[in-house]
């Protein structure tokens, strides 16, 4: 039954039968895992849903504030970062080292781009006083408690974001040692793709924050 | 066959020291690595019991002060809720018998389960250092904004310690999902499956599901705490109904992720004892994704008193009847199981009738609680507490004693006293409703939960209550005798000793660390008892 591999890959944990079968287990697993995030991100996803649909102007007030420029040009900077990570894991799949190496370098590079943008972002927010607290302070708004609430969730929802960016980062730090040492061939790069299915996770969540806090009512009547 | 006569090397004898322990992978050691830190804790909410009904003997708050009261049944709730209850039978039992059920080296993903218990340690060391440092009072629910803005106890501390906690249980589920899917032995189709398998991949679908909400919540009210981004606090714009919201969106599935394992063990001792095949095999499998389903439906039964519409509590009402007819199909088809079976009546079979006993009570005063008329008179008295005992605690732990008693020669190879076992049960049992029966009745007449005083009419039921749990600690301290005692002087255990069906019966008592010499071959359907 077993002696389906008579000299065992090096990578083969011993409770699989066949490295297919130990791939499709830890796919799986990211598939899950990936659902709880889902989840995870869902309450608050939930929470800013309600609190924009009970508090319209408020919310399209506070939202004026965000830079939409740098929003949208991290946006771009992470797809992008999604590109760089399917060549990275399609340079895997061919076992090419080198591709390997600059996909995933290109991909941290990116990642990081995307951090200090957002951290120039974030120190904007503290300059004009708009974060929630004791010190905020956002003179023009006509509704400022809950103008305050969307700031509360903006940098919650970005924070957690980021959070899970850094996680990222780390990740694909891993994965370009272990790419060095010529770990991944066209037998076995598990970790490259799963490590990728989280990537693009990270990024849909932002594709799904950037027009939420960013984009809605940009147009619209209140304003200054 | 007789292969205890021969010593056989197995997974407790495959190395001594402490780091094979504490860096162990095999999903055997690891459940009772969960078994150790798991009983502990039960040890230590159990203390907090006694403290409750040793107040509540009197009517007068004499023995602790009202504030100190308010922890006293805060670390009671979180302890059990979120270190005894949700993880005693998937970590422990499940752990142990996913793999060897379903013919399986180990589960999918060894690391990650080594580490679900170091996640799950280090939410308990938190939640720990919280009581030492003087205990949180905010009840075990956290409604804010009493726990994000008012509490002056160590909500921050215990909201880290159940967060953290909470991954312990991600964790486990989606282990037990893809070994489920990827890892059964050839044969092993899914109707082939045994029900505790079902039960258990019902049980991790909430676990994966669920918990990363309240994960979130919790972050929520941390962030409200610590750094004061409004969410929840009026007073910062938030909504403090939109927390109760999202915690029942957890915390009621969470009472599945109690039961649904206790189901599992239940049909596994039901057909071993009665040597029957489990009545309607497919229904009681599906009965578990249903309860699973519905479950995720009816939280707002927890909110028919909190400006919660009245629509949406009517159909939360009817969801939630709908939730006990899964439930109902589940006792019934045991039962069923029982008629004409050869029942025998050892140990882990008097689990099994305390279990209908006590499920049956839980279950019935359910729908009293789901009718919105009846629930708003006695909502937040005893009669909810009893109810919520009887279902989450008494069907929880019957079956988690049940089935330690069925599987504690297949884990440890020993075989315990079956006379002291059969007492043991039958004490749990009359102790359990000396305890919790008399709350309904108070509970009913108007004795409000959460109270360190109240008025003298209530004295007798107090008194019958805290007497029923003297006699329950009784009974919970004395399988912690012999079953220890069967471990140093317990007769061998041969490979399967009650005649059982199952894979985890074909291999050696205890099992090899690689769990079967040879991967088995299934051929025929679960329960396959020649009558």
């Amino acid at each position: 039954m077993s002696g389906a591999h008579p000299t065992p890959h090096p990578r083969l944990q011993h409770h699989f039968d066949s490295l297919e079968q130990q791939f499709e287990a830890s796919a799986l697993g990211m598939w899950l895992f990936l659902v709880t995030e889902i989840l995870f991100f869902g309450g608050l996803f939930m929470a800013y849903m309600i609190y924009r649909l009970t508090y319209p102007e408020a919310f399209a007030e506070a939202s004026h504030e965000l830079d939409v420029v740098l929003g949208g040009i991290n946006t771009a900077v992470l797809i992008s970062s999604s590109l760089t990570m399917a060549m990275a894991v399609w340079s895997a799949q061919l076992g090419r080292r080198t591709g390997q190496l600059l996909f995933l370098g290109l991909t941290i590079g990116l990642g990081l781009v995307f951090l200090g943008i957002k951290a120039v972002e974030y120190g904007h927010k503290f300059e004009h006083g708009l974060v929630p607290g004791p010190n905020f302070r956002f003179e023009s708004a006509r509704d400022p408690v809950h103008s305050q609430l969307f700031f509360s969730l903006y940098f919650i929802m970005t924070g957690l974001h980021a959070v899970h960016m850094i996680v990222g980062i780390g990740l694909m730090a891993v994965l370009f040692v272990l790419a060095f040492k010529g770990r991944f061939t066209r037998a076995y790069h598990t970790p490259v793709e799963v490590s990728g299915l989280y990537w693009h996770f990270v990024d849909i969540v932002w594709i799904f924050l950037f027009p939420l806090l960013y984009l809605i009512d940009r147009h619209g009547t209140v304003g200054h | 066959m007789d292969t205890a006569a021969t010593p056989h090397s197995n997974y407790l004898t495959d190395g001594y020291g402490i780091k094979s322990w504490l860096l162990t992978k095999d999903h055997k050691r690891i459940g009772l690595l969960y078994l150790i830190s798991v009983s502990a804790f039960f040890v230590l909410g159990a203390v907090f019991a006694g403290l409750i009904r040793l107040e509540l003997l009197t009517p007068a708050g004499d023995l602790v002060e009202s504030d100190t009261y308010n922890k006293i049944f805060t670390m009671h709730g979180v302890i059990m809720v979120f270190f005894f209850l949700i993880p005693a039978i998937p970590s422990i039992l499940g752990n142990f018998l996913v793999p060897l059920m379903i013919g399986a080296k180990d589960l999918a993903f060894p690391r990650i389960n080594l580490l679900s218990w170091y996640v799950y340690t280090i939410g308990g060391l938190f939640t720990l250092w919280a009581l030492v440092n003087g205990g949180v009072d905010t009840g075990w629910t956290f409604y804010t904004p009493y726990s994000s803005a008012f509490s002056n106890s160590n909500v921050a501390l215990v909201v880290v310690g159940i967060f953290i906690n909470g991954f312990s249980s991600i964790l486990t589920g989606l282990n037990f999902i893809v070994t489920i899917h990827k890892m059964r032995a050839p044969g092993m189709t899914w109707f082939r499956l045994p029900l505790f398998i079902w039960a258990h991949y019902a049980t991790a679908l909430i676990m994966v599901l669920g918990t990363p909400v309240i994960a979130i919540t919790l972050v929520m009210v941390g962030a409200e705490r610590l750094l004061h981004l409004g969410i929840f606090d009026p007073k910062l714009g938030g909504d403090p109904v939109l927390f109760q919201h999202l915690f029942w969106f957890y915390s009621h599935p969470a009472v599945y992720i109690m039961i649904l394992p206790a189901m599992g063990v239940m049909s596994e001792l039901v057909a071993a004892f009665s040597r029957k095949r489990i009545f309607g095999y497919e229904v009681v499998a599906f009965s578990s994704l249903a309860i699973a389903v519905v479950g995720f439906l009816v939280w707002g039964h927890h909110m028919f008193v909190s400006s919660q519409s009245v629509y949406a509590a009517m159909a939360f009402s009817l969801l939630s009847f709908l939730v006990a007819i899964p439930s109902a199909i589940k006792v019934f088809n045991w039962s069923a199981t029982l008629y004409k079976g050869s029942i025998s009546f050892e140990a882990p079979m008097i689990y099994v009738f305390g279990f209908i006993g006590l499920f049956l009570i839980g279950g019935l005063t359910g729908l009293f609680l789901a009718a919105v008329a009846v629930d708003v008179h006695v909502t937040d008295t005893y009669f909810v507490v009893a109810h919520f005992h009887y279902i989450m605690v008494g069907g929880t732990i019957m079956m988690y004693l049940g089935g330690l008693h069925f599987w504690w020669p297949k884990i440890f190879g020993k075989m315990y006293h079956q006379g002291m076992a059969r007492v043991s049960a039958v004490v749990i049992f009359i102790g359990f409703n000396l305890t919790f029966f008399p709350q309904f009745i108070v509970g009913y007449l108007g004795m409000p939960r959460r109270y360190h005083s109240y008025p003298p009419e209530f004295q007798l039921w107090n008194v019958l209550s805290s007497a029923g749990a003297a006699i329950l600690a009784v009974g919970y301290a004395m399988p912690t005798f012999y079953l220890i005692y069967s471990l140093v002087k317990g007769e061998r255990a041969p490979a399967n000793p009650w005649g059982a069906k199952g894979l985890e019966w074909e291999t050696t008592s205890p099992p090899p660390t690689h769990n079967f010499d040879t991967t088995p071959v299934v051929t025929e359907p679960a329960y396959n008892y020649v009558k």
